[in-house]
């Protein structure tokens, strides 16, 4: 029997969640190595276009299980046909998202298999997938596998794994998955906006600003204000409105260096550095930021430091990744486009 | 309304952990109650003050594993029950949860089971939602809010934290929970309550006193450990002829390095 | 002899510690620029427990030790000196010398509330004229029948404006042979008609704190709240400083152990002439020096804690406690200041507060000047203690935790 790769198509409220497309990807990677075939595998109330969009980003064939009980995700009640079409898969891969993780434990315990969350790197060695995955919050990776067991559950992290081009071209089999339910006794009652607002101290991503926020002579005050620092600070404040909506579309948190701070341009609790909050997020965006010590001490074991800065020998640069010679007012505009183009947004 | 918190024991968060000999180490950072399950003792114990009943701590772990044990009944948990065995050494989540679900089986008419969201070390956040699975119960995970419960109608409410928002599930007791941070804000132990736990004795439990019988065998294998690779910071000046041209290329080699 | 602590002493320390970090240092740099306490601070003293650690069960209190007071004292100054000067005068000066000198009545009535947080204490002895000689105070008490009338002021008093009760000491024999003789104390409600107070400002540190000046003009207190006999206050005042003082050193080792850890953090980041300063042999020596001090400060209080629960008569241990300690905290600081360099001067970092706090510690509570002579009498044979009628009760856990 050709051995099957599936890949779990993940959506809320009829849209993909995109890193569903990186587990097809992935799931090919595999089906090629082990010569074998990648099967998507979507569940839920009119989601046939999924089982589509699954096919164009790599899949052979899909899978769908289609209910009015599975119109919300539960993972009761997802599990069931999940379980049935991995039964007798190789391995079955997942994006991580809060429902996935639920979702792989169960199907995990139904089939008596292993299930590895959270994997940023994958390696095929002879029949099981040596996978990786960070633990102690990142500071330690640990390789893992499913030596015996089928099928290998594993979910990946968001953007870990290559983003998939879509074939409008591609075709492949849509077969019905038919399973018994039984009774789930949840009921979901509905939604809320998540919440506005990152926290500083949890943030995956931080823009900060700096001093360097206040000068943009391009910038005219409104008449009103006269006082020579009350124009500074109020030129500072668009800056750092400027700053905010990068974080928005990064969903990052903004942070500030103490110069800001002090100046007036920013409240205290956005102060990162060795008297603010010290941080470590996986991406730091410094504009404006010099990079004095103290500021660095707060954020020097961000993963990746992106700095922007007029002056080409500022601190910052020597611990940046990426570096960008400019003017922040000149480069962030742009750069919000682009990341928003990239991201889909 | 009785109670059942799992726990785990892991290094305090401030410690530099690194690889020796293969195996991880904290140095002598203190092993404390893992940060997350401080909120799902907190809950439980909320939850106790509201309805009545009892609160019961169990863990999984080596026979010097009790500081998270201790910690939880400091804080208030009424009892604490330790699983230790020598077939429980080196289990994976699959095993872990057989474990835990036959410990709280054997306990006996629990309604609610609270979690963590996850360890602070291994990090797999899906124990929880095993140990429904196996006991029969529904899995609430990720709840940031206990919207309503009703031990008489055997009916709870909760609010879980999805990435897209705030999902609102109801179900039946018992069930299994895993909460947020965003939950509450927990305890300090109180006085009496360090007292009490000093003097605690911790009973133990064996596979045998569970009634586990069969075999248990990780179905999960962790060949290495090791420290992430030393990236080397050579900064990557992007240049071009305009603000545009740069800002595209930052983008494309920000998604190409997978820093977003 | 077992130099670990106990379980239930390392879990005191640590929920003190998380309570001080989580609830009180944000704010703290904020408090000490305004020159005003936090109105938090008192209430979630009160509500956890702290303010009664060691006062038994019966009385409100938390049925602990004197050692997890002194623990508990270590944390909070490590913070701010401001969280342990209340310890000093609502527990040191106020509750424990009802502890240990009042009638079971009086216990009942004002340690209890004190215990449980719901009253806030105080010590007022010293005067605008009279501090380290203490046997010539000035303010008097006379008594009329059923009632004493109390005349006078008092000041350098931390929690004047905050506190509901004082243990107040005056002269109510002007004839005494001798004029420590002529001393009798008093447990005051501060709401007494009578009494006005205020706060003092412009100090040097412990500015996130209280301190303030009490005025009794013909304040009539019942005589059953005198505390001890007539005449014994001088006693009563010598215990209420060993118990206070006790307080100030244990809390003076957590400035040390604050100043340091702030001085290792600093001098691994800062850079000078090509390397990390902590690798410079002047700054480990000031390093090597505060950690050697916080050895010594922390056994030294320890010490007296162990001795104060066995029920021994500790007065010479305190006093080399408290002396060495402040001393060490002002000293150590310095150089956190030093190490600091410009930094140091600014408030951006907290080491310049943890200096101005430390000077303090060696003026009040008995000024190191005192101590040296205390220590002096007792080394020389000059001074021998006898028994006193009314000794700080020794922990008994049974005692304790009985209700």
């Amino acid at each position: 029997m050709t051995k099957r790769i599936l890949a779990y198509i993940d959506h809320f409220q009829g849209q993909a969640v995109p890193a569903s497309w990186e587990a097809v990807g992935a799931a090919r990677t595999v089906a090629d190595a082990l010569g074998g075939e990648v099967v998507a595998v979507v569940v839920g109330q009119g989601v046939r276009e999924l089982a589509e969009q699954a096919i164009q980003a790599g899949a052979d064939r899909a899978l769908l299980a289609e209910d009015a009980a599975l119109s919300d995700f539960r993972p009761e009640a997802y599990a069931a046909p999940v379980a049935k079409a991995a039964a007798e898969a190789e391995a079955l891969l997942l994006p991580t998202t809060g429902r996935t993780r639920e979702l792989a434990a169960m199907v995990g315990v139904d089939l008596e298999t292993g299930v590895i969350p959270d994997v940023v790197a994958l390696k095929v060695e002879g029949e099981t997938l040596l996978a990786t995955r960070p633990i102690y919050a990142g500071k330690l990776l640990s390789k893992v596998r499913v030596p015996e067991r089928r099928p290998q559950i594993l979910t990946l992290r968001s953007r870990a794994f290559p983003k998939q081009e879509m074939d409008a071209g591609r075709s492949g089999e849509i077969e019905p998955l038919e399973v018994d339910l039984g009774e789930v006794p949840t009921e979901v009652l509905g939604y809320a906006e998540a919440e506005a607002g990152v926290s500083l101290s949890d943030a995956a991503v931080i823009v900060s600003g700096g001093r360097g926020v206040s000068s943009n002579p391009k910038l005219t005050p409104p008449a009103e204000i006269a006082d020579e620092k009350e124009q500074e600070i109020w030129r500072a404040q668009q800056g750092f409105k400027l700053i905010g909506e990068l974080a928005e579309v990064l969903g990052a948190a903004v942070g500030a260096s103490r110069a800001a701070v002090d100046a007036g341009y920013i409240p205290y609790a956005h102060q990162v550095g060795q008297t603010g909050k010290v941080v470590s997020p996986d991406l730091y965006i410094a504009c404006g930021i010099s990079g004095a010590i103290q500021h660095l001490a707060g954020m020097r074991t961000s993963k990746t430091i992106v700095a922007i800065n007029k002056d080409p020998e500022a601190p910052i640069f020597k611990l940046a990744r990426f570096g960008v010679v400019g003017d922040l007012y000149d480069v962030v505009p742009p750069l919000m486009a682009a990341l928003k183009e990239r991201l889909g947004k | 309304m009785n109670i059942v918190v799992c726990v785990k024991q892991t290094p305090d968060t401030a410690a530099t952990v690194t690889v020796e000999d293969g195996k991880v180490s904290w140095g002598d950072a203190p092993l404390v109650l893992n940060p997350w399950d401080e909120y799902a003792v907190e809950e439980a114990l909320r939850l106790k003050e509201a309805h009545g009943g009892k609160v019961t701590a169990i863990s999984m772990g080596p026979e010097d594993a009790r500081e998270a044990l201790k910690q939880s009944l400091a804080m208030g948990c009424d009892e604490a029950i330790l699983l230790s065995d020598a077939v429980f050494a080196g289990l994976d989540t699959l095993g872990a949860s057989k474990v835990l679900a036959a410990a709280i089986q054997h306990i006996g008419d629990v309604d609610l089971v609270f979690f963590g969201r996850s360890s602070v070390d291994s990090d797999t956040g899906i124990t929880g939602s095993q140990v429904a699975r196996r006991l029969g119960w529904p899995a609430l995970s990720l709840v940031a809010k206990i919207s309503a419960i009703d031990p008489d109608s055997r009916r709870i409410e909760v609010e879980r934290m999805l990435e897209e928002g705030r999902q609102r599930v109801a179900g039946p007791l018992p069930a299994v929970l895993s909460v947020v941070k965003e939950i509450n804000e927990p305890r300090y132990p109180s006085f009496m309550g360090i007292r009490k736990a000093a003097r605690a004795e911790i009973p133990v439990w064996s596979a045998a006193e569970i009634g586990l019988t069969e075999e248990l065998k990780a179905a999960v294998e962790w060949p290495e450990i090791f420290a992430p690779p030393k990236v080397e910071t050579e900064c990557e000046f992007i240049e071009g002829e305009s603000a545009d041209e740069i800002a595209q290329k930052l983008a494309d080699r920000l998604m190409e390095e997978k820093v977003i | 002899m077992d130099f670990g602590l106990t379980a239930e002493h390392e879990m005191v320390q640590k929920m003190v510690r998380d309570f001080a970090r989580k609830e009180v240092s944000p704010g703290i740099k904020e408090a000490d620029r305004k020159g005003e306490m936090e109105p938090h601070v008192l209430p979630r003293m009160g509500e956890l427990g702290i303010l009664g650690i060691c006062i038994p069960e019966k009385y409100g209190g938390q049925g602990m030790d004197y050692i997890a007071l002194g623990l508990a004292c270590e944390e909070l100054e490590a913070v701010d000196t401001t969280l342990r000067v209340v310890m000093s005068v609502h527990m040191g000066l106020c509750s424990m010398t009802l502890l240990q000198w009042g009638t079971e009545e009086q216990k009942q009535t004002f340690l209890t509330p004190l215990a449980r947080g719901d009253r806030i204490g105080c010590g007022a002895f010293s005067e605008p004229g009279a501090g380290s000689d203490f046997a010539h105070i000035q303010a008097t008490g006379r008594r009329e029948g059923d009632e004493y009338v109390l005349n006078g002021e008092k000041m350098w008093i931390s929690l004047a404006t905050k506190a509901d009760f004082a243990m107040v000491t005056v002269r109510t024999d002007a004839k005494a042979e001798r004029p420590s003789a002529g001393l009798t104390s008093f447990i005051v409600e501060l709401d007494r008609p009578g009494i006005s107070r205020g706060d003092i400002h412009g100090k040097l540190g412990v500015r996130a704190g209280s301190t303030g000046w009490i005025s009794f003009q013909d304040v009539r207190v019942p005589a059953s709240h005198r505390v001890g006999e007539e005449g014994e206050g001088f006693k009563v005042t010598m215990s209420a400083f060993d118990n206070g003082r006790y307080t100030v050193a244990a809390g003076a080792a957590g400035l040390i152990r604050a100043a340091l850890e702030a001085s290792v953090a600093y001098a691994k980041e800062r850079q000078a002439f090509g390397k990390p300063i902590a690798q410079h042999q002047l700054v480990q020596e000031k390093i090597a020096r505060m950690a050697r001090d916080y050895e010594i400060a922390r056994l030294l209080y320890l010490r007296a804690g162990w001795m104060k629960n066995q029920g021994q008569r500790n007065t010479y241990q305190t006093s080399m406690a408290k002396h060495f300690a402040t001393q060490a905290s002002f000293e150590a600081a310095s150089e956190a200041v030093q190490v600091h360099g410009a930094y140091g001067y600014s408030d951006e970092y907290d080491v310049e507060r943890y200096m101005r706090n430390a000077r303090g510690a060696m003026i009040y509570e008995g000024s190191n000047e005192i101590q040296t002579l205390i220590q002096a009498d007792y080394a020389l044979g000059y001074r021998k203690d006898k028994p006193l009628r009314c000794e700080l009760p020794a922990y008994d856990p049974a005692v304790w935790q009985s209700s």
